[in-house]
């Protein structure tokens, strides 16, 4: 008996560890150069243009596979700076580019990206503008100051004068919109690519005083790369032809 | 301490205890390490962190009231009648001991939400819940209610009910039994289901963030107010989550002692 559950243990053991070696096992076992495994850790926001964009890269590159890793930009850089494999990094503001340093210091600007109301079908509240946002009674979502969409939103209100009072400062622009989508919210304020990625589930208000505030999107290859080479190909690949057309079929503008 | 009858424990199972063990408190140990204490006084006390540590014990404690109102007749019905489909009913009542929080706020939303089933009557009335700390309580009893009832119930069923059937057989009626006998028997399971379902409250993150929001005062609990600071001010989240293990540990500390039970009752 005693026997038995000792091997029970050791076996369950065993497959605990099985299971999860595949995890951290990529492109060691490519030999050739030919076929590589290139990790590219990017801002959440660009999740459907970069996931285009890497098949693209895919099929012009044989052998090539292009992985992600999509997240909160502070989040991504904190990973890599524990160290994670990444070989490319994209970052949806200067501010946390920066924060790596001499890690990546070939960083250039691939995208930029401004700010728009998002509002549940047919508007229920009638948004028309930035001001209508301060308005009493009027639900609104807006991403805490701690993160980029909301120092964006904070520089926006200040320079327009308006003092808003929002029923809810979430973490990320996802959460925001996720408000505005289910209805919980009146009005959101998240990125113009927010708004066209979430089809007809948002309407979108444009307002003017958006162009004084633009995040620019900065890409780089990182220092621990293995495949610097293509990595480099690759950030090119997003700031050439292709890239940029994915880019602004997704709502974004030129840097 | 009373002596304790004690079997031997098998040698080899100590070893992998060790391990286990140590995979527990090492990470805490780490973040610890990471504290900074000279600015540890300023950081726990800047007032986003005393709002959101007030609003997580308030709304912790409310919760765990709820969990008690509403639980304690649950786990009863559970343990002590017999009727069709019990089985079901029990797996379905225990599944947000299981489903990701994630999960569980959304669920919320589209029950209490503005657009949900029961949301549009409210709203109607003039009465909403979403972004409120009405909101914060109800995510937080929806995840702790299992670990009351599962724990009750447990209690309920190895207490036996020998000494109801004498009270009934002398003529109390069931609300006496259950006054005077069922819950005096079951206390303890009450206490620590109560102390578990609080320091699930305590902890609560993902129904809270998807169905209540975020704002300082009203909706930022602890573990929200972490989760932001981690972006832009590690040392302060770091610092507040010593603070939330710190409460964590004194709830949980008195229940050691007696062995915290989860459905099982020492004899």
């Amino acid at each position: 008996m005693n026997l038995t559950s000792m091997s029970a243990l050791v076996a369950a053991t065993g497959l605990a560890l099985g299971l999860t070696a595949g995890c951290g096992a990529d492109d060691s076992s490519g030999s050739k150069a030919s076929s590589q495994t290139l990790t590219v850790f990017a801002a959440a926001s660009l999740t459907k243009a970069f996931t285009e964009i890497g098949r693209d890269f895919e099929a012009d590159h044989d052998g090539v596979r292009v992985r992600f890793s999509f997240g909160g930009s502070s989040d991504l850089v904190a990973q890599i700076q524990s160290g994670a494999p990444a070989d490319v990094f994209a970052s949806a503001d200067t501010k946390n580019m920066d924060r790596l340093g001499s890690a990546a210091t070939g960083a250039e600007d691939f995208a930029s990206n401004t700010l728009e109301i998002a509002v549940p079908p047919h508007n229920p509240a009638g948004i028309t503008s930035f001001q209508d946002l301060a308005r009493p009674g009027v639900k609104l979502v807006i991403c805490a100051v701690e993160v980029p969409c909301g120092a964006a939103t904070h520089a926006v209100a200040e320079a327009a004068a308006v003092t808003l009072h929002p029923v809810s400062r979430e973490q990320s622009v996802t959460d925001v919109l996720g408000k505005v989508t289910t209805g919980e919210a009146d009005a959101g304020v998240v990125y113009v690519t927010d708004v066209k990625a979430a089809g007809d589930q948002v309407e979108g208000v444009p307002f003017p005083e958006s162009s004084g505030v633009v995040n620019t999107y900065p890409i780089s290859v990182l220092d621990g790369s293995n495949h610097g080479r293509l990595a480099a190909q690759f950030v090119a690949f997003v700031r050439g032809r292709t890239g940029q057309e994915v880019l602004a079929g997704a709502g974004f503008a030129k840097p | 301490m009373r002596a304790h009858r004690t079997t031997t424990v098998p040698g080899w199972l100590v070893v992998p205890a060790a391990v286990g063990a140590t995979f527990v408190l090492l990470p805490l140990v780490a973040m610890v390490a990471r504290v900074d204490w000279g600015q540890f006084g300023a950081l726990v006390t800047s007032p986003s962190a005393r709002d959101a540590l007030w609003l997580s014990l308030r709304t912790s404690t409310a919760s765990t009231l709820i969990c008690i109102l509403l639980g304690v007749p649950m786990a009863t019905v559970l343990a002590r009648s017999r009727f069709r489909g019990q089985a079901v009913l029990r797996s379905l009542v225990l599944l947000p001991l299981v489903i990701p929080p994630v999960v569980s706020g959304i669920a919320l939303l589209y029950t209490f939400g503005r657009r949900g089933v029961l949301g549009s009557r409210l709203d109607a009335l003039g009465i909403d819940v979403a972004f409120t700390t009405t909101a914060v309580v109800m995510a937080q009893a929806f995840v702790a209610l299992p670990f009351l009832v599962i724990s009750l119930e447990g209690a309920l069923r190895t207490a036996g009910q020998r000494y109801e059937v004498v009270a009934a057989t002398l003529g109390a009626p069931p609300t006496m039994v259950f006054r005077r006998i069922t819950l005096p028997l079951v206390l303890p399971g009450l206490v620590s289901g109560a102390v578990l379902a609080f320091a699930r409250s305590l902890g609560e993150f993902g129904a809270t963030i998807t169905f209540a929001g975020s704002l300082q005062g009203t909706t930022t609990t602890l573990p929200i107010q972490i989760y932001l600071e981690r972006v832009t001010d590690p040392q302060a989240a770091v610092a507040l989550s010593l603070v939330l293990v710190v409460v964590a540990v004194v709830v949980i500390a008195p229940m050691s002692r007696r062995t915290i039970r989860v459905g099982v009752e020492p004899s």
